[in-house]
């Protein structure tokens, strides 16, 4: 409870800086504000989002993950091909099963890393990110899918009630990924809110040695955490492979950044324990406005990386601020 | 002088007792791995391993990986990482670069004033990342991530995405020719990898490098200012990242912003293969040289059994895990054996994000 108030000022402030993104890119193009553009934004987010939730629970659990990326697209191709030739994803629900699943297993695998050996989880998913993607385009396929079995392709159809959308605005677009989103965001905001387990999750990162101590069940949390990050991941993948139409396994390289972006700006502290759904949300779609603004501005597409990691370094130079020296000269962050 | 006197002993005593433990273990496993890997060479394919030319092609490639090493190891040495290494080497060649396209008459001049300019980007963007580091208190992983997109954004903006080519003879010699036989790179990175063993063994920075390192806390209360040595660890970093991006562009002949995308997890798996902790305070040069040369045997190795790109990536991947599974695995054994404060130890792995 202590820490809600910064969280909230944070979120005040981004929610501000979001305000004032629409604005402007409304000014300038005023097709900006029609429901069709509200819609086109979300769906734009639905991935980098889930990836987002992904990383930060692995963040609040004391780690990072950047093999996110990486886990999805092995989800989305082999769920893709397997899916598809033997029928066993034949349904969108058994299709978000098996992808959330496969995804699940592979965090899972960076918890054993992490947790087992006590090594540091940015090298260790720096390596399974390499392991992953290079067995996957090794052993599984390099050739892109372009028959998306139809399970998969119904995450980006539009979603049961389209039609009659909020406002009675004609609804062309909110999609099923983006409901799947919307959903895991709310299911996460509960689990690292409201639940014991969250609890255990945010003293894992908060103090590990603390909560050691206190007899909480460390091994279980740190599995739970990059388990549920990797399950994202799947989902994310899923997500993608439905945008696109189909199952690329080149895919999805060097989205890490952007997430991890998005998540710090949200928010959440490098050093664990500390982060929410909401900022990461905000955080999310604040760069998603700020890469649609840089199109509708006209800085061609080499500017978008300098902007984004001004953006990321701008973000945390501020907000590390509330560490204060003595606890940096302590080694505490 | 007291106050250094202390220091010295803290941080000597600490390191021969992490030595016993930990650095000579590393280089004889080290060394072991070297001999596996060059009888797996030697039995799959002598023919090819052992000509002459492979030999000279590694010396001429192998400084590249070395140097990046090197300035990894300055940064995981000081407990923490640079994920920045490659995009300052691309920027720094493609600043050189914009001299050396223009050097028309005066090829010589061009050279050094591009070499110049090439390693002072290189120490500028090791000083932007030590600001951010040490001044602003941000978490080197973060600080580097994000000066990695700025760098590599800002070489695309300045080149459009495209390789810069058309440099002048003597540059090119840098990168491609002899001297007494032995190839011009090799030379520079074998001065450079003494300069880094002389400046981390025997310096008093070392030893606060060593000791910024192995304990923020016990270095900041010995009265040692941390900012001041951190950010000069980065800077020399910085500066190794940019000799590196000049013998790249000097290789290849070109300068672009994405080259040598791969380097920065070998970079890494390197490091800690070498013997360097990711938790700071343990490692030296001569552990990550054996590493490079294990590296390159294992390369090769690749290439004998003609394994493809991705094959290679899985590979690198699932090296840098074993070979970190294996330290700690060893770490804990050591650590077992005497009944010394091993607990300490296990928690500040713990804690390193």
């Amino acid at each position: 409870m202590i820490m809600r108030h910064p969280n909230r000022r944070h979120e005040a402030v981004l929610s501000a800086v979001l305000l004032v993104l629409a604005l402007f890119i409304g000014l300038i193009n005023p097709g900006f504000f029609s429901a069709e553009a509200a819609f086109d934004l979300l769906r734009s987010s639905t991935v980098i989002g889930l990836f987002a939730l992904g990383v930060l629970v692995a963040l609040v659990a004391g780690g990072i993950d950047v093999s996110l990326p990486a886990i999805a697209a092995f989800c989305l191709y082999t769920t893709a091909l397997f899916g598809g030739a033997f029928g066993v994803a034949d349904h969108p629900v058994l299709a978000l099963g098996l992808a959330g699943l496969t995804g699940a297993v592979l965090g899972t695998m960076n918890a054993f890393f992490i947790h087992q050996f006590a090594l540091p989880p940015l090298i260790v998913t720096l390596g399974t990110a390499s392991l992953i993607r290079g067995g996957l385009l090794a052993f599984v396929g390099t050739r892109i899918v372009t028959d998306l079995p139809e399970s998969m392709a119904a995450f980006s159809h539009p979603a049961a009630f389209a039609g009659s959308g909020p406002g009675g605005a004609p609804v062309g677009g909110l999609v099923v990924s983006f409901l799947m989103f919307a959903m895991a965001a709310a299911g996460v905001a509960f689990l690292l809110g409201r639940t014991t387990l969250g609890r255990g999750i945010h003293a894992l990162g908060g103090a590990p040695e603390s909560a050691r101590r206190m007899g909480l069940p460390i091994a279980r949390l740190r599995f739970i955490a990059h388990g549920l990050a990797g399950f994202l991941a799947g989902l994310a993948g899923l997500a993608h492979a439905s945008q696109m139409r189909n199952a690329n396994p080149f895919d999805l390289v060097g989205t890490e950044l952007t997430v991890i972006a998005a998540v710090v700006l949200g928010g959440a502290s490098v050093a664990g324990g500390r982060g929410t759904v909401t900022g990461t949300v905000l955080g999310v779609l604040i760069l998603v406005l700020v890469e649609t603004g840089l199109v509708i501005v006209g800085l061609s597409s080499q500017w978008h990386k300098v902007v984004l990691g001004g953006i990321l370094l701008l973000s945390v130079a501020t907000t590390v601020r509330r560490v204060s020296r003595a606890a940096w000269r302590e080694g505490m962050a | 002088m007291r106050r250094a006197a202390v220091l010295e002993a803290i941080a000597s005593g600490w390191s021969r007792r992490q030595r016993a433990r930990h650095a000579d273990a590393d280089l004889i496993r080290l060394g072991l791995f070297v001999l596996v890997a060059l009888l797996a060479a030697m039995t799959l394919s002598p023919r090819h391993f052992f000509s002459a030319a492979n030999f000279e092609s590694m010396a001429f490639t192998l400084p590249e990986l070395g140097l990046l090493s090197l300035a990894m190891m300055l940064a995981m040495f000081s407990g923490g990482i640079d994920l920045s290494v490659v995009a300052i080497a691309n920027l720094s060649g493609i600043l050189a670069a914009q001299i050396l396209v223009r050097s028309g008459a005066f090829p010589l001049a061009a050279t050094l004033g591009a070499a110049c300019l090439g390693l002072a980007g290189g120490a500028m963007a090791g000083a932007f990342n030590g600001l951010l580091i040490s001044s602003l208190r941000i978490p080197p992983i973060l600080a580097t991530l994000g000066s990695m997109q700025l760098l590599t954004g800002l070489a695309t903006v300045l080149t459009g995405g495209a390789a810069v080519y058309g440099f002048p003879e003597p540059f090119l010699a840098l990168g491609n020719e002899t001297l007494l036989g032995i190839p011009i790179p090799f030379l520079i990175f074998a001065a450079v990898a003494v300069a880094v063993a002389i400046l981390l063994g025997h310096t008093t920075f070392g030893l606060r490098l060593r000791l910024v390192g192995s304990s923020r806390s016990v270095a900041f209360y010995s009265g040692l200012r941390l900012e001041k040595v951190l950010f000069s660890s980065y800077v020399v970093g910085g500066l190794l990242a940019g000799m590196t991006g000049l013998l790249m562009a000097a290789r290849a002949a070109s300068a672009k912003a994405d080259y040598g995308t791969s380097y920065l997890l070998q970079a890494i798996l390197l490091v800690v293969l070498g013997g360097v902790r990711p938790s700071g305070g343990v490692g030296r040069v001569p552990g990550v040289l054996l590493a490079l040369a294990a590296l390159q045997i294992v390369a090769s190795l690749f290439n004998v059994l003609r394994l493809g790109n991705f094959a290679k990536e899985f590979a690198w991947g699932l090296l840098l895990l074993v070979v970190m599974i294996t330290n700690t695995v060893l770490d804990r054994r050591a650590a077992r054996r005497p009944a010394t404060t091993s607990v300490t130890n296990a928690q500040n792995k713990e804690k390193t994000p």
